[in-house]
């Protein structure tokens, strides 16, 4: 199994739930978060103060999924995140040990 | 604001008279329904202010600040209220002493009734004039916001009213020395713009800056806030100046209509300037012109045209914009919310401007009055001078017994769960 963690622009997210719910993934943890790579932050100005703001508002997409799947995972995130512009985000794959269904106890790829 | 009161004056003077021969000299001056009904509604609006201040200056603070910021000019309004229905009408507007302080004679509103002082009941006029007495304290509040004792504040703002506000109310409005001397100040760019932008920054100097200030971000939690107070004040502005005229006739309309120019202008020079000089125009500068206008035309309101209020708008959104983008991050002065900045600066120049442009009712320089001029300098110099003054020594007192600023620790985790054990936000 593998983990599929995506840092992706936050108006992508819809397009990314749609592509990952067309090859079948079934689950999806997302969450709010901020940072920076080569697009840098950006400024803004108050009454004169002008603010540099290192962290831009990112959205985390993450998917567990089986090692099959992954390329297919990393594909569909990759063509509905893009946009050809700086900032587009980044993709990182991590393997995972094992899984659990809380509800039934399955283990592994069963958990998914 | 000046020219109702001149015709008010000897009615106040028989009044407090008749006071001892009885309540007969009720008949003489007669109460006029409009009159009555728009300084009633005009009183309301002047209210409406101070929570339109309060959600104003809350929403330029940052979000563990926002309740205190808010807490600090409501409970002004009601402090004031209670030390101007004591103490503060009859020091502000009593007739016994004359040019230095009103006295005692209207001490717990005692005479004080529903008899006739020009064309509305006395009453009526004491409550309109309590309103500006709370606005005014409650201006000062944004000078040192986010780092200031709640106990602090209130104290301070009592000793205020006493030492500064009261006193000059009385010079300018209540017939004291600066009255005599033909100072003009239609509806408080003197009395509550210079004393409070003054006082804000003798304040923002003494208390000191913010931790971190200028080096951390401390940017505007909620500027929609800052939106709506703008919105309430603009709309509570009619009421402070057009009500001034104290009478629903030709006054209180050129009043209104300048008061209306000089917002739309002063918002508009704002916005363009920070368009070029910055590349973009920002909401919040876009609103701070609006202060600025509205602030610029306040003691001219009655006294001047159309043309002249837009030119007394445009100037002083040129002013404050300087003052506040170029003067502040010079000095290196910590006034949070730009007190000094707008208010202390639109008040001094309308206070001059007044002196330039007065046409109606009164004349000024370019009418060929040159004298009008020379009492608006004196007028704001005195001003200035008594709000260093009076605010220095506040600010000893209140410094010697309960202290002025929180701790560290309470600055970085708030006022609002330092001072008031609360939240503004549990999302």
């Amino acid at each position: 199994m593998k983990k599929v963690e995506a840092i992706i622009k936050p108006f992508k997210l819809d397009d990314v739930k749609k592509a990952l719910g067309d090859i079948h993934i079934e689950g999806m943890t997302v969450s709010e978060v901020k940072g920076f790579g080569r697009q840098k932050g950006h400024s803004e100005f108050y009454r004169g103060a002008e603010y540099t703001l290192d962290f831009l508002p990112k959205v985390k997409v993450e998917v567990v999924t089986t090692d099959e799947l992954t390329p297919k995972v990393v594909e569909a995130i990759m063509a509905a995140a893009k946009t050809g512009k700086i900032g587009d985000g980044k993709i990182f794959i991590s393997p995972i040990e094992d899984g659990v269904r809380i509800r039934t106890g399955e283990r592994g790829s069963d958990a998914l | 604001m000046k020219k109702h009161l001149k015709t008010a004056m000897p009615g106040a003077a028989l009044l407090a008279l008749f006071a001892f021969t009885g309540e007969a000299a009720a008949a003489e001056a007669a109460i006029d329904k409009a009159d009555t009904a728009w300084v009633l509604v005009s009183t309301a609006l002047v209210m409406f202010m101070v929570p339109g201040l309060a959600v104003f200056y809350a929403g330029m603070t940052r979000q563990k600040n926002v309740l205190s910021t808010i807490m600090q000019s409501f409970f002004i309004l009601c402090l004031i209220t209670v030390q101007w229905v004591v103490f503060g009408y009859s020091l502000s507007f009593g007739p016994s002493s004359g040019w230095s302080i009103g006295g005692l004679d209207y001490f717990g509103l005692s005479g004080v009734g529903v008899e006739p002082r020009g064309t509305i009941p006395h009453l009526l006029f004491m409550a309109f004039q309590g309103m500006f007495a709370a606005i005014t304290v409650a201006l000062i509040t944004g000078a040192f916001a986010e780092r200031i004792k709640f106990s602090a504040v209130v104290l301070f703002s009592l000793l205020w009213a006493f030492v500064v506000y009261d006193p000059l109310c009385h010079w300018v409005w209540g017939g004291g020395w600066l009255q005599s001397l033909g100072v003009l100040d239609f509806a408080g760019g003197i009395v509550v713009h210079i004393s409070s932008g003054v006082s804000a920054l003798v304040a923002a100097l003494y208390i000191g800056k913010r931790r971190g200030w200028p080096r951390e971000l401390m940017p505007p939690h909620n500027l929609t806030l800052t939106a709506i107070g703008m919105g309430i004040l603009w709309f509570g502005w009619f009421g402070f100046n057009a009500g001034s005229a104290l009478a629903s006739d030709g006054g209180a309309v050129t009043a209104f209509v300048a008061t209306n120019i000089a917002a739309a202008a002063g918002t508009l020079v704002w916005a363009f300037i920070e368009w070029a000089h910055r590349g973009k125009p920002t909401m919040l500068g876009a609103v701070s012109g609006t202060v600025a206008g509205l602030g610029s035309i306040t003691p001219a309101a009655g006294f001047v045209t159309p043309m002249a209020a837009l030119l007394i708008g445009l100037a002083g959104g040129v002013l404050c914009y300087l003052a506040v983008i170029i003067l502040k991050p010079r000095f290196r002065y910590d006034d949070t919310l730009d007190v000094f900045g707008i208010h202390g600066v639109a008040g001094t120049w309308g206070t001059l401007a007044t002196g330039l442009f007065a046409s109606i009712g009164a004349t000024g320089l370019f009418y060929g009055n040159p004298a009008q001029l020379m009492a608006q300098a004196i007028g704001a110099g005195v001003t200035i001078a008594l709000s260093v003054v009076g605010t220095l020594v506040i600010l000893q007192i209140v410094d010697m017994t309960v202290g002025i600023r929180v701790t560290k620790e309470e600055e970085i985790q708030g006022l609002d769960l330092t001072q008031h054990e609360e939240r503004g936000y549990s999302l």
